[in-house]
């Protein structure tokens, strides 16, 4: 592709639409953010988006007639519709709102799957999947006798599509899958999946929530039926989180959640149910933080995803480079073209723990434990392991603090001796 | 048996200003800490609700008069391993009786510890002192 005339990433400036990362710590040093994976900062216009919402015309949502309500209505739409735009979906019937990915994936678990699973057919997930898009899936499965299959990944944390053949076949409904993994790192290959799925009539569910906040993906173009996101991770608030779903098939499914604003009429005896996407959006949605995941989007879409993406591919090769540099560390999954900027590594000699409290001595807040990819840690054999995830506002800078914290713990572990 | 006692542990803690300083003592703390034996590391002296792991073991001790809790403890993260030695600190080769009327947050509150560390981390602190109080009381029970 060619460059585009989008300017110069310039990562100050970058910085400095984000206040916190310009906090420092009581002691006066600097905090060097590594744990966007689990949730990333948000930027001004993300908090100041809140603010106006419920400073100038908050109201409950599709509600009222008067102004507020108005307003509020017309600004969930304009942030559904940079939702539309952002996923490449046909229409904004197609976006629902729910609270986040684990919501998003239930409802495909529970809803779709509840009237269309059945005593024999199968769902292939994966060993990588995050519990969001396990745990959902066995529970349909216990209730309508579904098979759960896992395809195996490849000794360097990739998915084992050589072995695709012996998973996937007429009995496969599902396959849902994650873009990223949260561990890993790994990038799965989507066009790949869904035409594998496809070949067998499975419905394409990919889990996007750790992918979103390095690059858009078309639901189109990838044939993909269902999608969840969280808000949060891509820059926005918490508490609010996509849905999509190919249109005919949100038609078919019933609501997961009965009450108001997702119903057409209600009696006494029974009711009926509201057009696409309300049917999905039951009771009062997070009002300000899904209006302010539209801006989110429109934050790192005016950045350019081109030049977001260059960014992170130096500072993923930098902290790669870096990182092993470090004696004992082992980083798990696949080399730097199969992954983002994701390292989840263990020291030898040094518990996970213990690392992610000496860094934090350094200013340097990384993630430890099994990342809620328990079967993926018993399958590398580890019980836990330290995560340093990085996003677009990260610096080399911050690498490098990384890694002397890195030094700093292992002479405070003794491990030098 | 580490010999470091809770008076000790007091009077380390006040020259040590920060919990910077503080955090370094518990790790050296934790390499001080007694061999625990392999073979004790089974899933029955395993106190859970920590993130790391921890094993236990206490028995009294009828040599000594009146008779004292034995504790032997370890884990598989430095840090734990300090907050260990405190505990042993706190009630190792006590008799059970005192080990039931000991107000422990009141020593960890007073030590600082209970700002500095997580709730999971905390879990697991409590979940230790809950497995030595509950053998205590075992062992008050048994000798009734």
């Amino acid at each position: 592709m060619a460059p585009t005339m989008a300017t110069e990433w310039n990562i100050n400036q970058v910085r400095s639409d984000f206040p916190i990362l310009s906090q420092k710590l009581e002691n006066g040093q600097q905090v060097v953010f590594l744990d966007s994976a689990a949730s990333a900062q948000k930027p001004t216009i993300v908090l100041d988006k809140e603010r106006e919402v419920y400073s100038q015309y908050y109201a409950n949502a599709y509600r009222g007639v008067y102004e507020f309500g108005a307003k509020v209505d017309e600004e969930l739409e304009t942030s559904r519709e940079t939702v539309r735009e952002f996923l490449n979906a046909n229409s904004t019937n197609e976006i629902v709102f729910t609270s986040g990915t684990t919501m998003s994936l239930n409802v495909v678990a529970q809803a779709w799957g509840r009237k269309f699973l059945k005593e024999g057919d199968e769902v292939l997930l994966n060993e990588m999947e995050h519990h969001a898009n396990i745990v959902p899936w066995q529970m349909i499965a216990q209730e309508t006798g579904a098979k759960l299959r896992y395809l195996p990944l490849t000794e360097d944390g990739q998915l084992d599509l050589g072995r695709l053949p012996e998973f996937l076949n007429e009995r496969t409904k599902v396959l849902s899958v994650t873009a990223m993994s949260n561990m890993l790192g790994t990038i799965n290959p989507l066009e790949v999946l869904s035409k594998a799925a496809k070949t067998v009539g499975a419905k394409f569910v990919v889990d996007a929530a750790q992918y979103v906040p390095h690059g858009p993906i078309d639901v189109q173009a990838l044939d993909i039926d269902f999608l969840a996101f969280s808000g949060h991770k891509i820059f926005g608030s918490t508490g609010v989180g996509i849905l999509y779903g190919r249109e005919n098939l949100l038609e078919e499914m019933p609501p997961l959640l009965g009450g108001g604003h997702m119903i057409s009429e209600v009696h006494l005896d029974h009711s009926t149910w509201a057009g696409l996407p309300a049917k999905f959006e039951a009771g009062t949605i997070p009002i300000a933080q899904a209006i302010s995941l539209g801006k989110a989007i429109n934050y790192v879409n005016d950045l350019g995803w081109e030049n977001l993406q260059r960014h992170e591919q130096e500072l993923s090769a930098y902290a790669w480079e870096q990182l092993q540099t470090v004696p004992g560390i082992k980083i798990y999954g696949p080399g730097l073209k199969e992954r983002g900027a994701i390292f989840s590594f263990t020291m030898e000699g040094a518990h996970p723990e213990d690392i992610a409290q000496l860094l934090n001595r350094k200013g340097v807040f990384v993630r430890h434990g099994h990342h809620c990819t328990m079967p993926l840690h018993n399958v590398l054999n580890i019980t836990a392991s330290v995560r340093a995830s990085f996003a677009m506002y990260n610096t080399r800078e911050e690498v490098d603090a990384l890694i002397a914290a890195l030094h700093f713990t292992r002479e405070r572990l003794r491990l030098n001796r | 048996m580490s010999t470091v006692t809770l008076e000790e542990i007091y009077e380390d803690f006040e020259d040590l200003s920060d919990w910077e300083a503080r955090c370094d003592y518990l790790i050296d703390l934790g390499f001080e800490l007694p061999d625990f034996p392999v073979e004790e590391k089974t899933e029955e002296n395993r106190v859970h609700g920590c993130q790391s792991m921890v094993w236990l073991t206490a028995e009294l001790n009828k040599e000594q008069q009146p008779p004292v809790m034995a504790i032997q403890a370890d884990s598989d993260a430095m840090i734990v391993k300090g907050l260990i030695g405190v505990i042993l600190a706190i009630y190792s080769n006590r008799p059970p009786e005192e080990v039931i009327k000991t107000d422990v947050e009141e020593i960890f509150a007073k030590l600082g510890l209970t700002r500095h560390l997580s709730p999971a981390r905390r879990n697991g602190l409590f979940g230790m002192v809950k497995r030595i109080r509950q053998l205590a009381i075992e062992q008050l029970s048994e000798e009734s």
